[in-house]
């Protein structure tokens, strides 16, 4: 068989054979094709969603509120009326969960978003400018950190006077911040180091560029999954210093106030404990499998 | 070696000065005196109440006069308890948490790693997932709703252990038991994956095709190595027995450290809160050096050293 010309067609390359062929995806759908993948992590996510449903829609559903006391029903036992139950001052437990977790969510979330700025802003300074300005801000962070947090807390707290959720806000926020600065710090001045960083340096990416682009997105990962840990670690935190006596005051409701106040009446009427303490366990739990999800999907290499 | 223990030793020494002042500044920025909360004083008896304590000298005299103290080791007389000073506080309450804390530090690291060696060799199988959530359980219920539980259902209701009181050995154990549960978690979760890493080494393999018994290299090959994570965990494990504390000695009535700092919390004693923050953060800064000298005596790899930069 004799080959001529006509049976052979020129390749014409559509694309440039530096191009990418498969369309880029971006760092967050990659983090949530594995974040889906994790069958706890999601399991996680369902039971927060249902609890913020539950915390924030619940108490509009409910016909009782969380501070009117009903002396002709104490401590009810679980029913069609009260489902888990009334307390020493025949307040709906139910109901009082709910406000509680709107309470627990929301110092746990705004505890967070203020560390998350102090954080974030002394890791970042610390981590961008390096050598000697980095080394004193360390040490002043190893300082503060020798001394567990709860002490700090606890003297805080004592300082601004009793409750007051705003206080409480504040002292969980400006006590936690310090590991956050820490691993923004780390990031970002192992970041600075890497060769691609170098390389779009070397292709001319200014500073904006190279922060935008380069940085703070390879930074998202370790902060978004810090916080998701400390969200819960501050709920724990709060359930404490109500423990104590210097947290949520009565009669607002606080998941850690309620089962404080429980722990006195369990050996006639355990759902008074029992019930706070089991939305303090739950919350812990997903909070900490939805962590551990993002930080598998946020860092492949960390996967054990 | 030497270099660097003097380093540190002269930088907890800057630690415990910058926490003594500190609370010092926290305790005197309250608004208003320590007695101004009580009922309204005559004139002349808070003038004598201000004289006893010292609070009518000036702030910097105070602070000198603190420090000078601290230096003696006197942390100064409790406000609420009359004729007391805060050292007899500490002289009576440290041998009871001191107890406590040490079996739960048994409970806590020998259970721990038990349950996490368990745990690690039968990967994904009942001993795994049973040691799993257990460990769960420890690290998402508070401490204070597991030491309730512990004291009525093991202790008042089924009459094993003495629910409160200290005294005996026997009340020492749901004391010790609830103060442990924590780190007895956070133990068994480490140890699980470092064991897990250990076990697929090549050299555990090697062992294995040499013929020696399963229980040999377990103990003295994989154990040995997975125990240096465990080490690094030891600061904060020791600083959660010591907060802990505040909790199950509560809840248990024992007169220990930790219930007198509830207390004087409740009762804005200053001084006693004062006195036993430095305290605590004293003890936590020794212990923190025994470990980081103890981590280099079991790795023969980590050279103490001066660090520089990070």
């Amino acid at each position: 068989m004799s080959l001529s010309p006509d049976m052979f067609e020129l390749v014409k390359s559509q694309v440039s054979s530096d191009a990418i062929a498969r369309p880029s995806t971006t760092l967050w759908q990659d983090a949530w094709r594995r974040f889906k993948k994790n069958k706890l992590a999601m399991l996680g996510l369902a039971v927060l969603g249902i609890l913020v449903f539950f915390s924030f829609c619940g108490p509009l559903l409910s016909q009782f509120n969380y501070f009117t006391n009903n002396l002709d029903d104490l401590y009810a036992s679980p029913s069609w009326l009260h489902p888990f139950g009334t307390d020493d001052l025949g307040r709906d437990i139910m109901t009082r969960i709910m406000y509680g977790g709107r309470i627990s969510l929301e110092i746990g979330l705004v505890s967070v978003i203020i560390n998350l700025v102090l954080g974030v802003f002394y890791g970042g300074i610390s981590g961008y400018f390096g050598g000697r300005v980095d080394n004193i801000m360390m040490r002043i962070i190893d300082i503060i950190y020798s001394v567990p947090d709860l002490i700090y807390v606890i003297l805080l707290m004592v300082v601004l006077g009793q409750g007051g959720l705003i206080n409480i806000m504040i002292v969980l926020g400006i006590v936690n911040w310090m590991a956050m600065a820490r691993i923004v710090r780390g990031q970002i001045l192992a970041l600075r180091e890497q060769e691609y960083v170098l390389a779009a340096r070397t292709l001319g990416a200014n500073t904006k560029r190279l922060l935008l682009k380069h940085l703070i997105p390879n930074t998202i990962g370790p902060i978004i999954v810090t916080v998701a840990l400390q969200i819960p670690a501050a709920i724990f935190m709060e359930a404490f210093l109500s423990f104590i006596g210097i947290g949520i005051m009565p009669p607002l409701a606080s998941w850690g106030s309620m089962a404080s106040a429980g722990r006195l009446s369990i050996p006639s009427h355990p759902n008074a404990l029992l019930f706070p303490a089991m939305a303090i366990a739950i919350t812990m739990l997903a909070f900490n499998f939805v962590g551990d999800g993002l930080r598998d999907a946020f860092d492949p290499k960390m996967r054990k | 070696m030497v270099k660097y223990l003097i380093q540190r030793i002269a930088s907890s020494f800057l630690v415990l000065f910058l926490v003594i002042s500190l609370t010092f500044v926290l305790m005197h920025a309250i608004p208003g005196g320590p007695f101004s909360s009580e009922k309204v004083l005559p004139d002349a008896v808070k003038a004598n109440i201000e004289e006893r304590y010292h609070l009518n000298d000036p702030l910097s005299k105070q602070y000198v006069d603190y420090l000078t103290n601290i230096a003696h080791f006197d942390l100064g007389p409790t406000f609420r308890y009359a004729g007391r000073t805060v050292n007899d506080l500490i002289k009576d309450g440290m041998p009871k948490t001191a107890m406590v804390g040490l079996l739960a530090t048994i409970i806590g690291i020998g259970g721990g790693l038990i349950l996490g060696t368990i745990a690690a060799l039968g990967q994904n199988k009942t001993p795994d997932i049973v040691a799993t959530v257990l460990s769960t359980i420890g690290i998402s219920v508070p401490s204070f709703v597991i030491a309730t539980l512990f004291q009525y259902y093991l202790g008042y209701k089924t009459g094993w252990f003495p629910p409160v009181g200290f005294g005996e050995l026997k009340q020492l154990v749901l004391p010790a038991l609830a103060l442990s549960a924590y780190p007895v978690a956070q133990v068994t979760r480490l140890m699980r994956t470092s064991m897990l890493d250990v076990l697929s080494q090549d050299y555990i393999r090697t062992a294995r095709a040499k013929g020696i018994p399963s229980y040999l290299i377990i103990t003295r090959h994989a154990m040995r190595n997975a125990l240096l994570p465990v080490i690094t965990y030891l600061g904060p494990f020791f600083a959660y027995i010591l907060t802990g504390n505040f909790v199950v000695e509560y809840v248990f009535n024992i007169p220990g450290i930790g219930q007198f700092f509830v207390t004087s919390i409740q009762n804005r004693d200053y001084p006693t809160i004062m006195g036993i923050t430095i305290l605590f953060c004293t003890l936590l800064v020794v212990f923190n050096l025994l470990v980081d000298i103890a981590y280099t005596l079991v790795d023969p790899r980590i050279k103490l050293t001066t660090q520089k930069g990070a």
